[in-house]
């Protein structure tokens, strides 16, 4: 296999919480949001990250962008490892990657018309004249299905769909390699979802972007996703081509993920299914051993005792568990 | 291609959406009736003020000693003051004093106001200087330290504008740093910083548009609040100096002749009252224009 566009090695990312002092003591405890994820983005895929809330799929997305900065670990890009980079130096790079929001009601500036604001990122770079970017924002507004009289509106005329679809223009105007796209439909209702995904797949085709893709929707990941990470507390637990890990889930964890998802066509009575026991464990403690050991059906001392690391079990289906 | 061929009526179609949304802000503000009458009071002020060498039928400074403290007449319409000066005459050039005090405190202390704002909003350190030496100019009463500040200037009409501007920015520097707080953590900050913007970008192409119209609101206040302040330093003397006509110092001289003729006492007071009470409406009026909820709500 050709050479990966982002290597994503051993991120780390923790939140300090802070005692009834503030910031004038020390944190009392870590938060470890992402602890340990290890992925490689190769180009032209999309790659989907699932996992339940709080495991640390959001936190992921945003610290490979700058968003917050990392506690360790690297994220190489052409060569470079961006989160040893000062901030003036990120920004020729933010140029590559663009991060497509969740909620598309506040990720536009309420006093800004949609022309002023898809042309703001091609202002920041400096790329073409006044009126070759007043052409390219009419352009990207018909790529992503807009009319050109909604370049004099204002965001708050527009229903959810169309904003995402102004948000998604907004990331793809300065031409990016990646996009990181935030679970970019969980805010809208289920038949824009289809629009939007499938308007998605059509400009990843149409202009060969590579994609990060979280989300906590499994039909969802399943529909778009080359490969797929499953994410638990911090750790990428399962990683695999989109097909083979649907036919066979491996890690505890991820058949238990898939078989919350209801399928009434096979099981009518819902009896075949594997419910969790538990809640998912604060990430506030250091966790020694599996990551998934408090809640795992087959979870036995060694889990506990001992972290297992992700092996290569079948070609590109990577586990992390002892007893795969 | 398709796009030129939209391009050749483009204009056309933002002339039409331009005219739509200028139609709909009209509707908007002829049914806020505050508004209407704030402004249009407030209006009128404004031309008494700029008008007042035109149309006053004497001179500020004519004295006409026989006719002194003549109560309202044809040939005086607000009667004369103690040294048979015309009373209308000398309230509507009190009007320009307290008109170019009132605008001029509001732009400098909004101006100031919202550079100190923004920049604490977004610069720790910063925030907490800039912050705390507000919060001692807050804590002083203002009408103290206007005339703590013009017992050190002197009496000039610019001065007074200098000590109510350095009373005022404290207050407006507060709101806008409260509202541009708020706005920073909003995710269309975030995305424009994603996108590799600067902080100037960020703080005055994004974050300023946004804290404008509590600025407006609050500005509009601080105009009726440096009126009233004008007055009330021309009142006891640290204000604009005797012979030039102030509502504050005429209120002043009326004080000892207020048994044998009222209307030197009430008519600067009334213009007092009105153009407060106007500033007021407008900013009420304001409030309603810039909230979404209460628009909707008419609707």
């Amino acid at each position: 296999m050709n050479d990966p566009i982002l290597q994503v090695i051993d991120l780390q990312k923790r939140f300090p919480v802070y005692g009834p002092w503030g910031r004038l003591r020390k944190p009392k405890y870590f938060i470890n949001a992402v602890d340990h994820v290890f992925f490689n983005l190769f180009e032209g895929e999309t790659y989907g990250l699932v996992g339940e809330s709080g495991s640390g799929k959001t936190t992921t997305g945003r610290t490979i962008l700058g968003l917050n900065n990392s506690d360790g670990g690297q994220v190489i890009y052409q060569g470079v490892d961006l989160m040893s980079l000062e901030p003036r130096e990120f920004k020729q790079y933010r140029r590559d990657m663009q991060l497509v929001f969740q909620d598309p009601y506040s990720s536009l500036n309420p006093r800004k018309r949609v022309g002023a604001l898809l042309e703001e990122p091609l202002i920041i770079h400096k790329i073409g004249n006044q009126k070759e970017r007043q052409e390219k924002v009419f352009e990207t507004l018909d790529i992503v299905g807009l009319q050109p009289e909604h370049y004099f509106r204002f965001p708050h005329e527009f229903s959810g769909g169309q904003r995402q679809r102004i948000g998604l223009a907004r990331a793809l105007i300065i031409n990016p390699n990646i996009v990181v796209c935030d679970e970019p439909v969980s805010a809208l209702d289920v038949s824009i979802q289809a629009q939007i995904l499938n308007l998605l797949m059509k400009l990843q085709k149409e202009l060969k972007l590579t994609m990060i893709f979280i989300t906590h929707d499994i039909s969802v990941v399943r529909h778009i996703s080359n490969r797929i990470g499953v994410m638990y507390l911090g750790n990428i637990v399962e990683e695999a081509l989109t097909d083979d890990l649907f036919l066979k889930p491996l890690h505890p964890y991820t058949k238990a993920l898939f078989s919350a998802v209801p399928d009434f066509l096979k099981d009518p009575n819902q009896k075949s299914r594997k419910i969790l026991k538990g809640e998912i464990p604060s990430n506030a403690m250091q966790i020694t051993g599996c990551p998934f050991h408090h809640r795992c059906p087959q979870a036995t001392d060694f889990c506990v005792a001992e972290k297992p690391v992700m092996r290569e079990i079948e070609p590109q289906h990577f586990v992390a568990c002892h007893y795969v | 291609m398709e796009t030129i061929k939209q391009k050749e009526n483009i204009n056309e179609i933002r002339n039409r959406l331009l005219n739509q949304q200028r139609k709909l802000q009209r509707r908007k503000i002829l049914s806020n009736r505050s508004l209407l009458i704030g402004a249009l009071i407030l209006l009128a002020m404004v031309l008494i003020a700029v008008l007042a060498p035109f149309i006053a039928p004497y001179s500020p400074s004519d004295m006409n000693v026989p006719n002194r403290l003549m109560p309202p007449s044809a040939q005086h319409l607000l009667g004369t003051d103690e040294f048979g000066r015309d009373l209308l005459t000398r309230v509507m050039y009190g009007a320009r004093v307290s008109m170019f005090v009132g605008l001029a405190v509001s732009i400098l202390s909004s101006v100031f106001g919202l550079i100190i704002g923004l920049y604490a909003s977004y610069f720790k350190t910063l925030d907490h200087i800039l912050m705390r030496i507000s919060d001692g100019l807050i804590a002083i009463p203002g009408i103290l330290l206007a005339i703590a500040l013009m017992a050190a200037l002197g009496g000039s009409i610019w001065n007074v504008v200098i000590a109510l501007t350095v009373v005022f920015t404290p207050s407006i520097a507060r709101v806008v740093r409260s509202s541009a707080v708020v706005i920073r953590e909003q995710a269309y900050i975030e995305a424009v910083y994603m996108q590799g913007a600067g902080h100037f970008r960020i703080l005055w192409g994004n974050i300023a548009p946004n804290v404008l119209s509590p600025l407006l609101i609050q500005a509009t206040f601080i105009f009726a609040s440096a009126i009233l302040s004008e007055a009330a330093l021309s009142f006891l003397g640290a204000g604009i100096p005797a012979p030039e006509p102030s509502w504050g110092n005429i209120l002043q001289a009326s004080k000892l002749v207020i048994n044998k003729a009222w209307w030197v006492a009430v008519f600067p007071g009334v213009m007092l009252i009105l153009s407060v009470l106007s500033l007021n409406l407008l900013g009420d009026g304001l409030r309603d224009y810039f909230d979404p909820h209460i628009s909707a709500r008419n609707k």
